[in-house]
């Protein structure tokens, strides 16, 4: 019998050392936020709530209504698009020397950009863009693309720097220009790839761009915010189920897409 | 010298090209496209009267008290709301799990009533995470007012049903055939899960758990700007009042606390392993 050496268990103790310390976390951050939940369910609260609940019913159908909220329903669409679009050309051109192919300071200086996109929440930049470029959804394509460009960026970077190397060399020694060699021997490899992470961005894109109105960047959620402000909970509830619709849609079309892209994966 | 050879994909990339810029010009419309207004002088002055005060981030000790309060409110939110959230989602993932169903291993009068349990489970986790977190906030503070309550509850819903989803699913991935063989010897669901599943899941179930807690304090911060307190509602009032210098020294804290948050999550993966 061959003796199979097996990696040390780990002592018990860490386990129940972590288990603790996350107990005690989250019993310290309910203490820190004095939540009481059970003043939450209390039954003066669940009046209340049952209220504020029933102030949305019924939503309000009016044919005019219904319009505007369609059309606001459709803006929320075109600022996704757009944004994503433009973060996906930015994300390209940053890619390149993200990747190391301008050389590494290009390289470690663009990887800080891209960070520097993409650490700043989509809506922070919502609101310096409403700063920059007036309320509006033009605002809200801004702030999408910027966030975007730096997660695309990064995708797009690590994708070229995986991709293998041997057709744009060969084309490159055969005597093409870099250009025609990268649209000839690299591009092919790592499109698909960028369109994939594409349609995913867009797709989280139309969600957060039903937010960024909040802040005043148009859409559903500009609507959404003014009617709450104004108290009138019926137009609110009918702009939260288009939003909700929206979302439902999205997830099943992408999911359908998906499934047909990769039949492979199923 | 003859002619280069023509692209036999021309007229295709032509049609394409057309109809995408028939698209294009009416959603520019739509979305009020104006790269214009970004050169309007009056904004310009705005805007770089706001940057110039990044430097230097505010650091009188009021603000740095506020500050540090902000931040400590901002995880504690994101802590508490993912707390709830793993207590919704785990009985609803149980439920949904078709690997533990009992009723599905053999003919009995159970199927159908369990079907259609599970799927209203499973529409009630689709209902919990359709809408981003921020919508949901936004609606909490006008039904409880401003605070870290709204948006631990917020978090609590669409959390809750991200983790009951993806719990499931995990739970599905793995070697399904020890809970079974517990589930058709006749022990309880919860053994089967205890000994069938969780040997083979724990590790991707907890490491997906604190990948979701490293999102949940960005989303905390989110948050606050529908007014849901912590870092984001502070941002929210300096940026309104084009005060640079806090507004630079938050997003410091912000982008500081993002990579702590991320160097925990590491290290919790890392034990967990």
């Amino acid at each position: 019998m061959t003796v199979v050496a097996t990696p040390a268990p780990r002592p018990r103790w860490v386990g129940m050392a972590v288990v603790l310390a996350l107990l005690a976390a989250v019993a310290a951050s309910f203490a820190y936020l004095a939540l009481d939940l059970r003043a939450l369910f209390s039954a003066q609260a669940r009046t209340a709530m049952a209220r504020f609940v029933t102030e949305f019913f019924p939503p309000d159908t009016r044919g005019e209504f219904l319009a505007q909220v369609a059309s606001a329903t459709l803006q929320t669409l075109v600022v996704s698009a757009l944004g994503t679009l433009l973060a996906f050309g930015a994300g390209a051109l940053l890619a390149l020397p993200a990747a190391g192919r301008w050389g590494l300071p290009a390289r470690a200086f663009t990887r800080f950009v891209l960070n520097l996109l993409r650490s700043v929440p989509e809506l922070v930049w919502g609101v310096l863009m409403v700063l920059l470029a007036g309320l509006g959804p033009f605002a809200g394509v801004l702030a999408l693309a910027l966030h975007t460009a730096g997660v695309l960026g990064r995708l797009f970077a690590e994708a070229l720097e995986n991709a293998p190397a041997a057709p744009e060399r060969a084309l490159r020694e055969g005597g093409s220009g870099a250009t025609a060699a990268f649209a000839y021997g690299c591009l092919p490899l790592v499109g698909p790839q960028w369109l994939a992470y594409g349609l995913y961005r867009w797709e989280m894109n139309i969600r957060m761009a039903a937010a960024l109105g909040f802040v005043g960047a148009g859409g559903l959620g500009q609507m959404l915010y003014f009617h709450l402000s104004l108290f009138q909970q019926a137009q609110a509830a009918t702009v939260i189920g288009a939003m909700f619709g929206l979302v439902v849609a999205v997830d099943g079309a992408s999911a359908r897409l998906r499934r047909a892209m990769l039949p492979a994966q199923g | 010298m003859t002619a280069p050879p023509r692209d036999p994909q021309a007229r295709g990339r032509l049609t394409a090209l057309v109809l995408a810029l028939a698209l294009l010009w009416p959603a520019l419309h739509i979305a009020q496209f104006n790269p214009a207004a970004l050169f309007d002088t009056t904004s310009l002055r705005v805007m770089g009267g706001f940057l110039a005060g990044f430097v230097p981030p505010a650091l009188d000790r009021a603000f740095l008290h506020l500050l540090a309060q902000a931040t400590i409110e901002t995880l504690a939110m994101a802590t508490a709301g993912l707390a709830l959230a793993f207590v919704l989602a785990v009985p609803l993932a149980l439920v949904v799990t078709r690997a533990l169903s009992v009723s599905r291993i053999g003919p009995g009068p159970g199927r159908g009533p369990a079907a259609l349990l599970r799927a209203g489970a499973r529409l009630v986790l689709t209902v919990l995470r359709a809408c981003p977190e921020v919508v949901w906030a936004l609606l909490f503070v006008r039904a409880f007012g401003l605070g870290p309550a709204a948006g631990v509850l917020a978090l609590a819903i669409t959390y809750g049903g991200m983790l009951g989803k993806v719990y499931a699913e995990i739970l599905e991935s793995v070697d399904t055939r020890p809970a079974r063989a517990l589930l058709e010897s006749g022990s309880s669901r919860l053994a089967a899960l205890g000994y069938g599943l969780l040997p083979a899941a724990a590790q991707e179930l907890a490491s997906y758990t604190v990948y979701r807690w490293e999102c949940a304090v960005r989303a905390s911060v989110v948050m606050g700007f529908v007014g849901a307190g912590g870092l984001g509602q502070l941002m929210d009032q300096s940026m309104k009042m084009l005060n640079g210098g806090e507004a630079s020294a938050i997003l410091i804290v912000f982008l500081l606390l993002v990579l702590l948050a991320d160097g925990i999550s590491a290290l919790l993966r890392k034990v967990l392993a």
